[in-house]
């Protein structure tokens, strides 16, 4: 991308989200100088009051598509982006917010807001690869702001960037913790998670919260099996794996009868 | 070299501990570190995990306390020592742009000398086992070698089984015949547990010598072979590693792998835990100005999808052809390509698979389809 000697243009959007994702970018705090010289910033409206039109060599985008005006303009993004990466568990599977897609939104709405007709909503949050052809998704609630420099840093050299889609476990492993599942009988959903955290979660004794969504292959049936012989009760399993990523169809299908539409 | 045996106590396995680190190695001993045991750093019988004994069994692993003075009431770590001599994450190189300059940096391979105290003799054939893999063809691993060609070995045979291990059965234990610079085996009857010693190499001698060990009472060698005699009558698993190398090609269409890869989360903890699989991976890294670049090396795992990956996709792209490569390897193939199995019984594999498949159970299922298959074949 930047062969021709030109900076790679880098925009930013934000749809269904709590704006955690792209913070990480302006988290990297060591790196953000090199980041700023290297690629234009042409959109980034919680960073700059510079709005650069497109097209745009990359679009980060956060959030989960929840309204028709997200939904058209998800379109519109894409049609400017040569690259297109989500960022964050909204853009990948949903969110938080998509635990709404068993429920009744009308109700909620009815039940949450004193004036409801103020709000026009979709019934379900869903990730923005059901809307359009997504190039790479970086994981994570939020994402982890070293795969973020990664894909610049890839991108800018032209070379492949490092995201493995593997489980957790590879990850903790070679960190040389103890396996909390194994020796203390946690439930962890790192088995059936993608790898890319640093194994926050069980490096703190605590077990993976699933936040960076399935892995490749994630046999969620399995494990949820192994959370019933370790004593969890049914809907304590359910809560686990329908959480940030819960939409996403290997961990939703554990639940789901139904074959995938 | 003449076969010597010596008497210690533990202020002697101290003062062996003491002489080793006044010759600069980093001694490594198992530890009680979250829950589990490790191979950490020690610098003496302190850090030993006297009191403590394991309880292992498919996907359960659980420190239980003993009421003992030994210091060896245990079994293995939670991982072997290819954490030490193997590194889980190596930089390989680094380089810098530098005016137009490609400039490669000094990047010494991680060396050290490290001694280990209580190697179990499953972990010790598990060295012999890499050995062979990393150092014993024409293209050998450098790094490898630079940790493993000093270290130095402090092995203690097994007088109990833990009900995963298999090692009887595999050959490789419960006593450790070579491989060992110094032998031990404990006996904590009383307050004090004393160790039997012995030398394995001169190495191992002359630090025995320098100790001041005693001669060993001539009744300790006969018990020692008795203790590990019993260990190894104990151990309920087994594995018959002969049978693989036939069993493996006949077996490939077998529906038995169908219902592992039910249970199987393609996770890569057997691999990670195992003290022979050896693969890496490799992955460049650049910085944003585009002026620095390094090579990492580490672990991989055949259960991943990217361990395949070649132009247009991976040739095992499903869970279930990944367990059958990973079990056909170890048990099989391994033979015909290093001369051994890769498996040496230490059971890590079934206590630390988060669903507790369990290799030998696995092995022993798809023998039975087999017999069953063929006595079909007879019938018809």
């Amino acid at each position: 991308m930047s062969s021709n000697g030109t900076r790679p243009r880098i925009a930013v959007f934000k749809f269904a989200s709590c704006d955690g994702c792209q913070l990480s970018l302006l988290d990297a705090e060591d790196e953000l100088l090199a980041v700023a010289e290297a690629v234009e910033i042409a959109y980034f409206p919680e960073a700059s009051r510079r709005m650069a039109k497109g097209p745009y060599d990359i679009a980060l985008v956060e959030g989960s598509i929840t309204t028709h005006h997200d939904a058209e303009a998800i379109q519109r993004i894409r049609r400017q982006a040569k690259t297109l990466v989500t960022i964050g568990a909204c853009a990948t599977a949903g969110g938080i917010q998509a635990l709404r897609n068993w429920h009744d939104t009308a109700e909620w709405v009815r039940l949450v807001y004193a004036k409801p007709d103020f709000i026009s909503t979709l019934k379900t949050s869903t990730p923005i690869a059901e809307h359009v052809p997504v190039d790479l998704e970086l994981r994570g609630c939020p994402i982890n702001k070293h795969q973020l420099i990664e894909l610049i840093s890839a991108t800018l050299a032209g070379r492949k960037p490092n995201i493995p889609t593997y489980s957790l476990c590879l990850e903790c492993k070679r960190r040389g913790n103890t396996c909390i599942m194994v020796a203390g009988g946690v439930p962890c959903l790192g088995p059936a998670t993608q790898a890319g955290c640093g194994a926050i979660c069980p490096s703190m004794n605590r077990g993976c919260y699933g936040c960076f969504g399935p892995m490749e292959n994630s046999n969620a049936h399995s494990l949820a099996s192994q959370f019933r012989v370790l004593g969890c009760a049914r809907d304590e399993v359910e809560r686990a794996f329908r959480s940030y990523n819960g939409w996403a169809w290997p961990f939703r299908r554990v639940f789901e009868e139904v074959p995938r539409s | 070299m003449r076969k010597k045996s010596y008497r210690l106590d533990e202020k002697g396995l101290d003062a062996l501990i003491a002489h080793l680190r006044e010759q600069g190695y980093q001694v490594y001993g198992p530890k009680v570190e979250d829950a589990a045991l490790h191979w950490r750093p020690i610098t003496g019988c302190a850090d030993l995990p006297r009191g403590w004994t394991q309880e292992l069994a498919p996907g359960r692993a659980r420190l239980e306390p003993d009421n003992s003075a030994a210091l060896f009431h245990h079994w293995t770590c939670a991982e072997g020592l290819k954490a030490v001599l193997h590194l889980p994450l190596v930089r390989i190189m680094a380089a810098r742009r530098d005016n137009g300059w490609f400039r490669i940096l000094d990047n010494p391979p991680p060396a050290a000398r490290c001694a280990f105290v209580g190697v179990r003799p499953c972990d010790l054939a598990a060295l012999a086992v890499l050995d062979r893999v990393l150092l014993g063809d024409r293209y050998a691993d450098d790094i490898y070698r630079a940790r493993r060609q000093g270290a130095f070995l402090i092995a203690i045979h097994c007088q109990r089984s833990a009900p995963t291990c298999f090692c009887a059965s595999m050959g490789s234990g419960p006593r450790a015949r070579s491989g060992f610079d110094i032998a031990l085996s404990e006996f904590a009857e009383g307050d004090a547990p004393e160790y039997f010693a012995e030398a394995g190499s001169p190495a191992g001698m002359d630090l025995l010598e320098a100790c001041g060990a005693a001669p060993a009472p001539p009744d300790w060698s006969r018990a020692v072979e008795e203790g590990c005699a019993r260990a190894a009558a104990a151990q309920t698993r087994r594995l018959d590693a002969h049978a693989a190398p036939q069993l493996i090609d006949a077996l490939f269409d077998s529906p038995h792998w169908d219902h592992v890869a039910k249970r199987c989360l393609a996770c890569g903890n057997c691999t990670s835990v195992c003290p022979t699989c050896f693969c890496v991976n490799y992955e460049d890294r650049t910085s944003i100005d585009g002026r620095e670049a390094e090579r990492w090396r580490l672990w991989d795992s055949c259960f991943t999808q990217s361990f395949t990956y070649i132009h247009g996709g991976s040739v095992r792209s499903s869970v279930k052809a990944r367990y059958r490569h990973w079990l056909s390897h170890k048990l099989g193939r391994w033979q015909a390509q290093f001369g051994t199995p890769g498996c040496t019984g230490c059971g890590r594999c079934i206590v630390w698979c988060p669903v507790g498949i369990d290799i030998t159970e696995e092995f022993r299922q798809l023998q039975l389809s087999a017999a069953a298959a063929a006595s079909f074949a007879t019938k018809d």
